[in-house]
């Protein structure tokens, strides 16, 4: 199974993301954020933060994580590479990321995204979990 | 049945979207495109416009301006105002990037003077103005200070030595919208855009020296003080982290409200709030402040240019006679009075990727240039050209005062570095004179001229509508991307 892969929009940039189970399927849509940003090959997994996060459905709650990962981005001024997801009871997210401060002459500099979007926003649940997102550039 | 023929085309290059098309449509449609553009349109763009002349209060039309294409909810290179009495306000009407806009700013110099300098100025222009993704400002703000700048947007630049006191004059609102309250705005915002004050950003934003190239109307262009050989300088810049925060958050907010309001919209990101309602006042303040934010961040890098040029020339920038011409937003919302049929009525005007283009005697325009209407300023992509226009009569009685923004991409970013060569688009600006200086090759292929809609139809089409007249063209020296 494929962690995830992009798809073209005209002005941005889309992703699918899979995983067998909603844990995973919202770990790989991390690397598919962080790969569009950087290159997590490059990211050693140095400093550790966490994340908690109530929505009122699925959508919103892949909303808001992918909006704390941009967040965490930017404000701490750090790339993530490692990312343990646990969702209980569908709606309240826990996550344990790693990553480390940027640094451009060792991560490869590739695009900024300015935000998440709803638009085509999936969460599909069948024998795998699907996640669909387009983020603006 | 496609959705195009239900559009007729109502004079040259303006085609209408009658109200009868779908039975929710409050208002009707409106797009300004010559016929190739328009049949290079997607359908789904054109959906946008009918979703939004669905929306309460909307007034006349629901318009697409020379370079509409879709957006999320509402399309980009679209305006549309709502009733102050009924209507409502939306987030995804003004965008993620909150006053993303454009500054002009001339010189006494002409394209001799910077000759054999040209490297020089790029080198340290690029690196005295912070760019690209994960880049800080230069400078450190503590959580007041993030809120003065929130309140007082420009203003608050000048007060702290960022640049001159008669700036203020020539920007759009003075630099400063008043009603933004940063109390409103939350503390994630204010995190985001403490270390990025005093950035460039990524993607389409960019810092260019440019020459005069041609003037198409000496008279409004002696107005503005542009002359054919003046070497002048544009910033392409927005509000950062800071508005996008901002943004993310209402969309949220307003995500809850409009199911608490029961309104009916065709898009989730058309999520709204009736004006009077504490969502939407709220909104409006957050937004406000954070179009502040990029007023004082593109002060700020004026300054910078300013202390850049005087570095290179040994001479002041008052003796360089490095004013600014204007500034304006092109993603915003705001209150304005305007003549609906036969009477004047307030609304908030949304644009998103629109340029305001009011025309001769307005008073919201530097009494300068109040004869004249005010200067609009369009860029271009990377590389080619970008124009300075006049706002007319014509765009205050159509467009809500507004015209295009820009060029729209046509190309997606892979496409554009499948089919480009980051190191192929340096050597063919090179040989066109043009000094290109980016944080990273991906940026480059990224915003290949190709990969956007020619700006040059963009600004024909305003012109020869009349929402917006052609005064000067302005042609690219050196490109700073982030």
């Amino acid at each position: 199974m494929k962690k995830f892969e992009y798809f073209d929009v005209t002005a941005d940039i889309g992703f699918k993301s899979y995983g067998k189970d909603l844990n995973e399927a919202f770990e790989n849509a991390s690397l598919a954020i962080f790969n569009i940003i950087s290159d997590t090959s490059d990211i050693d997994a140095k400093i550790e933060k966490s994340i908690e996060i109530t929505s009122e459905d699925e959508v919103s709650l892949l909303y808001d994580y992918l909006e704390e990962l941009l967040f965490l981005h930017e404000v701490e001024f750090m790339l993530f590479s490692q990312f343990d997801v646990n969702i209980e009871g569908n709606l309240h997210l826990k996550a344990t990321i790693k990553g480390e401060e940027i640094n451009w002459d060792k991560h490869e500099r590739k695009t900024e995204i300015k935000a998440i979007t709803f638009h085509k926003m999936q969460v599909e649940k069948s024998n795998i979990v699907k996640l669909q997102a387009i983020v603006d550039l | 049945m496609s959705i195009k023929d239900e559009v007729k085309k109502v004079r040259d290059n303006v085609y209408e979207i009658p109200g009868s098309f779908n039975k929710k449509m409050r208002a009707s449609g409106r797009l300004y495109l010559d016929d190739e553009s328009f049949d290079a349109l997607e359908e789904g763009a054109i959906e946008q416009i009918v979703n939004v002349a669905c929306l309460p209060g909307v007034q006349r039309y629901s318009i697409g301006l020379p370079d509409i294409h879709f957006g999320y909810g509402f399309p980009i290179g679209g305006v549309a105002a709502f009733s102050m009495r009924n209507g409502i306000v939306s987030p995804g009407g003004v965008g993620f990037d909150i006053n993303c806009g454009v500054r002009l700013i001339k010189s006494n110099l002409t394209i001799d003077d910077v000759e054999g300098k040209l490297d020089e100025l790029t080198e340290l222009l690029f690196k005295n103005i912070p760019s690209g993704v994960g880049s800080k400002g230069k400078i450190r703000l503590d959580e007041n200070e993030i809120n003065d700048v929130l309140d007082y947007g420009a203003e608050w630049a000048v007060e702290n030595g960022y640049g001159w006191q008669e700036d203020l004059e020539f920007l759009e609102e003075n630099g400063r919208i008043k009603d933004a309250d940063s109390s409103i705005v939350s503390d994630k915002a204010k995190k985001r855009g403490i270390p990025q004050l005093g950035s460039l950003g990524s993607g389409n934003h960019f810092l260019e020296i440019q020459v005069v190239d041609e003037i198409y109307n000496k008279e409004v262009a002696s107005v503005f003080g542009l002359e054919k050989g003046m070497i002048v300088i544009m910033i392409h810049s927005g509000s950062r982290g800071c508005g996008h925060q901002v943004c993310s958050d209402y969309l949220r907010i307003m995500d809850k409200a409009y199911k608490n309001y029961k309104i009916n919209i065709a898009d989730r990101q058309l999520a709204c709030a009736p004006l009077d309602s504490k969502e939407a006042q709220n909104y409006l303040k957050a937004m406000y402040a954070a179009a502040n934010y990029a007023w004082a961040n593109r002060q700020m890098m004026t300054h910078w240019i300013r202390e850049t040029f005087e570095e290179v020339f040994d001479k002041s920038a008052k003796d360089m006679e490095m004013d600014i011409i204007y500034d304006v937003a092109h993603n915003i919302a705001k209150e304005e009075n305007h003549q609906i049929y036969n009477r004047r009525e307030d609304v908030i005007v949304h644009r998103k990727g629109a340029t305001r283009a009011f025309g001769p005697g307005c008073e919201e325009i530097p009494e300068k240039y109040r004869e004249v209407g005010q200067p609009v300023l369009i860029p271009g992509t990377m590389g080619t050209a970008s124009y300075v226009l006049h706002g007319t009569d014509v765009a205050m009685e159509e467009t809500f005062g507004s015209t295009a923004h820009g060029a729209g991409r046509v190309l997606s970013r892979s496409k554009a570095k499948k089919d480009y060569d980051a190191d192929k688009i340096t050597q063919d600006l090179a040989t066109k004179g043009i000094k290109i200086k980016a944080t990273s090759k991906h940026v480059i292929e990224e915003e290949a001229p190709g990969a956007y809609k020619d700006v040059d139809s963009v600004v024909r089409i305003s012109d020869s509508t009349g929402i917006a007249k052609l005064v000067a063209k302005v042609k690219p020296l050196s490109v700073c991307k982030g």
